[in-house]
C-alpha cells in the first residue's frame, strides 16, 4: 500500500518538515523554559540557559510541595481520578453499544448512531448553563460524578462511531466459527471479537482520557474547588480549572513560573500515555485471519 | 460420530424469500454426503441450518437421532470449515487449534490439550508451524489449520462451507485427496458444500444436487452421471456438460439434427408422432467412426458432420459441431444454460473422441454415437423418460456396500491406536 519514496525524496521530506517540528516544539519549549526560571528573570524574554546549574527549581517546589501545592496537588488527583473513570466507564459502554449496534439488526439502529452524532454537534457553551442549573439543583455541582457524566457525554459519540467501524471489520465468520467450536456468545466476544478490536479500543481510551485531561469549559463552570483545603473539604476542580484561576502567592507577581511549571506537570501523563499506547494501537491485527 | 436427518426443511427469508424448500436428506453415520448446486441453490444455507448459524423455518433435524432444531451452535457438537477459514488471527496455530478444547476448561488437563493438538498437528503436516500465526501462513496451510480446529473436537460430524474454493487450481487437487483421506480415516459423517462438481463427483460417497433451493436427486456420483433423474441433473454433472439435441418423434424414430435413432423401446409407448423432445448424449458417447471396428459400429449409429473446431488434450480430442436447435426447444435449453451459470453463445455438440483421430477442424467428418448411452428428456418437465431405475437401485447398492467396507477401516482421532 505504501508507495515508494526515493531516497532523495525522503530528504527533501526531512528538510520541510524541520520547520513544523520547530513551529510546534517552540512554544511547548518555551514553557519548559519559563517553568525553569526564577520569577526575577521570568520577564526577561529569553530562553533559560542551557546550563543545568543555572536552572531555577524555586516553580517546582512551590507548586508541588509549597504554599501553591495545597492547590495543585487536590487538582492533579481530581483530574486522575475523574479522567480514568470517565475513560473506563466510556470505554466499557461504547464498546457494549457498538458490537450491538455493528453484528445485530434491531429496529431504530440508525436512530441511536444519528442520535449520537447529533449529541457531539452541540458546542459545549451552550449546554453547560442549563447543565450549571441542574447540577445545583440536586446536588451533583461541584462533584466528581458531576464532571465524569459530561466528558462520558463528549466522548462516547465518537467512541460508539470508532469502535462501531472496528467491529463491522471483523469478519463475521470468526464469531461463528467461535460458536460453532463450543463457545457462548461472551466468549466468542471475550476470546475472539475483543482481542480483535483492541487496536480500537486503545484508540477510544485514549482520545476520551485526552477529551476528559484537557477540558476546561466544564471544570471551571462544574466545579468551584479543589476539595480537601478548609473550608471546603468536598470538591472536584481539575487542574485546567485550577490552573485558570490561579493567582499566585502575591497579587504583585505574575504567578506564569508556577503555571508554566504546572502545564509542563500534566503534560508527563499524556506523554507517558502515547509512548506506553503506541505500540499496542498497530492496525493489521486481522491480517491473515481470512484469505487476503 | 452421528447420523445427520433433514425432514421437509424449509428456510423462508424475512422478506419472503424461500430460500430452501422442502429438503428431505438422511445422511448415514460415517457418509460423506456433498451439496451441490449452482450459485444461489441454497446449498450454503442448508448447511448454515444443520450447523446452527441460521434458524430453519420448518421441518426437523435431527442428529444423531434427536431433534436439535432449537439448540445453539456450541450445544450441536459439530465442527465446521468455513470458505475464508475464519482462523483467529491473534492466536498462534497452536492455540487455533486448542481452541475448541480451551473453551471447557475443566474438561481436559493442559497436558492432555498439548498430546491432542500435537497429534492432530502431525496428522495435518503443521508440526514446524505450530507457534506461527495465521498470517504468516501460506493458503494450504491455513486451510489445514482450519482442518485441525475442526477435527480435534469429537465432533459428531464435519461440515464443509467451499473450503477450497479460495485455493488455487493446484493445490485445490492436493487438498482435495487430503480432505478424501482424511475422512476415510477418521470416519466421520461429513457434510461438504461446493458448486465445483469435480470436488462433488470426487469425494462424495451421496451428493445432493440442488436447485433454486430444491432438492434434485440424492445419490452416488456414478448414478447422477448415469441414471440423472432429469435435466437438470443431467446438464450440471459432467465435464464437458451433456449434449442436448432436439428431437422430434417421427414413425418410431427420434429425428435429431445430423442423425436419426430408432426410439428406445422402454419408452416407445410414452411418446406421440410429432412430439418434440430432448435427448441428452454425453461427449464421449460419440466417437470418430473411423477409429472403431465393425462391430462397434453395429451398436451405434453413424452420421456425417461439419466440424468446427477440434480441441486436442493428450488423452483425447474434443470436436465441436455447431448446429441450429429448434426454436421449441432453444427457449429450454437457454434456461437450463442459465441456471447452470452458463454463458453459451451458441449451440454447440461436443464430442470427445480419440486422440489419434485424423478428425480436423473445418472438414466434413463421420462421427459415430452409443445409441444406447442416449437419455430422452421432456422439454416441458425435464423429466428423464429413459432412467432406469432398476440400474439405479443396483448402483446405489454397490456404493454403500463399498462405503461400510472403507468405514470399517477408519479411526477417529483422539483414538490412542492412531496410526501415523
Amino acid at each position: 500500500m505504501a508507495a515508494e519514496v526515493s531516497p532523495r525524496a525522503k530528504i527533501w521530506l526531512g528538510v520541510a518538515s524541520v520547520p513544523i517540528i520547530l513551529y510546534t516544539l517552540l512554544p511547548i519549549g518555551w514553557i519548559l523554559s519559563l517553568s525553569l526560571k526564577s520569577s526575577g528573570s521570568i520577564t526577561d524574554r529569553a530562553y533559560a540557559s542551557l546550563n543545568k546549574k543555572a536552572w531555577s527549581w524555586e516553580n517546582y517546589r512551590y507548586i508541588l510541595t509549597g504554599a501553591g501545592g495545597s492547590l495543585f496537588r487536590p487538582a492533579l488527583v481530581n483530574s486522575i481520578v475523574i479522567c480514568l473513570i470517565a475513560t473506563v466507564v466510556g470505554v466499557g459502554l461504547s464498546t457494549f453499544a457498538a458490537y450491538g449496534i455493528a453484528r445485530l439488526d434491531f429496529p431504530g439502529k440508525r436512530l441511536i448512531l444519528n442520535t449520537a452524532l447529533l449529541t457531539a454537534f452541540f458546542p459545549a457553551i451552550s449546554i453547560v448553563t442549563p447543565l450549571f442549573n441542574l447540577w445545583r439543583s440536586i446536588g451533583l455541582y461541584n462533584t466528581t460524578l458531576g464532571l465524569i457524566i459530561p466528558y462520558l457525554s463528549l466522548t462516547l459519540p465518537i467512541s460508539i462511531w470508532t469502535l462501531t467501524a472496528f467491529f463491522r471489520q471483523i469478519p463475521w465468520e470468526m464469531e461463528q466459527a467461535a460458536q460453532v467450536d463450543g463457545a457462548t456468545s461472551w466468549q466468542a466476544f471475550r476470546k475472539v471479537v475483543f482481542p480483535l478490536a483492541a487496536p480500537g479500543v486503545f484508540t477510544v481510551a485514549i482520545i476520551s482520557f485526552f477529551t476528559a485531561w484537557n477540558d476546561f469549559v466544564y471544570a471551571i463552570s462544574l466545579s468551584s474547588t479543589t476539595g480537601s483545603t478548609a473550608p471546603h473539604f468536598t470538591g472536584s476542580q481539575t487542574v485546567p480549572a485550577v490552573l485558570g484561576f490561579f493567582q499566585g502567592p502575591s497579587q504583585f507577581i505574575p504567578p506564569t513560573g508556577y503555571v508554566a511549571a504546572a502545564a509542563v506537570i500534566v503534560t508527563v501523563p499524556v506523554v507517558i500515555l502515547v509512548l506506553f499506547f503506541q505500540k499496542r494501537i498497530v492496525a493489521g491485527l486481522t491480517a491473515g485471519a481470512v484469505k487476503g | 460420530m452421528s447420523t445427520i436427518q433433514l425432514k421437509h426443511i424449509t428456510k423462508v427469508y424475512g422478506d419472503g424469500f424461500k430460500a430452501v424448500t422442502d429438503v428431505n436428506i438422511d445422511v448415514g453415520d460415517g457418509e460423506f454426503l456433498i451439496l451441490v448446486g449452482p450459485s444461489g441453490s441454497g446449498k450454503s444455507t442448508v448447511l448454515r441450518m444443520i450447523v446452527g448459524l441460521e434458524d430453519i423455518s420448518s421441518g426437523d433435524l435431527l442428529i444423531g437421532g434427536e431433534r436439535v432444531n432449537d439448540k445453539a451452535p456450541r450445544d450441536r457438537n459439530l465442527s465446521m470449515v468455513f470458505q475464508n477459514y475464519a482462523l483467529y488471527p491473534h492466536l498462534t496455530v497452536f492455540e487455533n487449534i486448542a481452541f475448541p478444547l480451551r473453551l471447557h476448561k475443566n474438561r481436559q488437563s493442559n497436558d492432555e490439550i498439548n498430546r491432542l493438538v500435537n497429534e492432530v498437528a502431525d496428522v495435518l503436516e503443521l508440526k514446524e508451524h505450530l507457534q506461527r500465526k495465521p498470517a504468516n501462513l501460506s493458503g494450504g496451510q491455513r486451510q489445514r489449520v482450519a482442518m485441525g480446529r475442526a477435527i480435534i473436537r469429537q465432533a459428531d460430524a464435519f461440515l464443509f462451507d467451499e473450503p477450497l474454493s479460495n485455493l488455487d487450481a493446484k493445490l485445490r487437487g492436493q487438498m482435495r485427496t487430503e480432505i478424501a483421506r482424511l475422512q476415510r480415516r477418521l470416519g466421520i459423517t461429513t457434510v461438504y458444500v461446493t458448486h465445483d462438481q469435480t470436488e462433488a463427483m470426487t469425494l462424495g460417497d451421496r451428493v445432493a444436487l440442488l436447485r433454486r433451493g430444491v432438492l434434485q436427486q440424492v445419490a452416488s456420483p456414478r448414478e447422477l452421471y448415469e441414471q440423472p433423474v432429469n435435466l437438470f441433473v443431467a446438464g450440471f454433472i459432467g465435464s464437458p456438460p451433456m449434449n442436448f439435441l432436439p428431437a422430434t418423434v417421427h414413425e418410431g424414430k427420434l429425428q435429431m439434427p445430423f442423425v436419426d435413432v430408432d426410439i428406445p423401446p422402454a419408452i416407445a409407448s410414452r411418446l406421440t408422432d410429432g412430439e418434440l423432445m430432448v435427448v441428452g448424449v454425453r461427449p464421449e458417447a460419440f466417437e470418430d467412426a473411423s477409429m472403431l471396428d465393425e462391430s462397434r459400429r453395429a451398436s451405434g449409429a453413424t452420421f456425417q458432420a461439419p466440424i468446427d473446431v477440434t480441441e486436442w488434450l493428450g488423452n483425447e480430442k474434443y470436436a465441436y459441431v455447431p448446429f441450429e436447435p429448434h426454436p421449441d426447444v432453444q427457449a429450454a435449453l437457454d434456461e437450463l444454460d442459465r441456471e447452470l451459470d452458463g454463458e453459451a453463445m451458441r449451440t454447440q455438440l461436443v464430442a470427445s473422441i480419440d486422440s489419434k483421430s485424423k478428425i480436423r477442424p473445418g472438414e466434413t467428418s463421420e462421427l459415430w454415437v452409443d445409441t444406447s448411452a442416449m437419455h430422452v428428456f421432456d422439454p416441458k418437465t425435464g423429466e428423464n423418460l429413459t432412467r432406469d431405475e432398476a440400474a439405479a437401485q443396483q448402483i446405489a447398492e454397490e456404493n454403500e456396500a463399498e462405503r461400510l467396507r472403507q468405514l470399517k477401516q477408519s479411526k477417529p482421532v483422539g483414538d490412542d491406536k492412531v496410526a501415523v
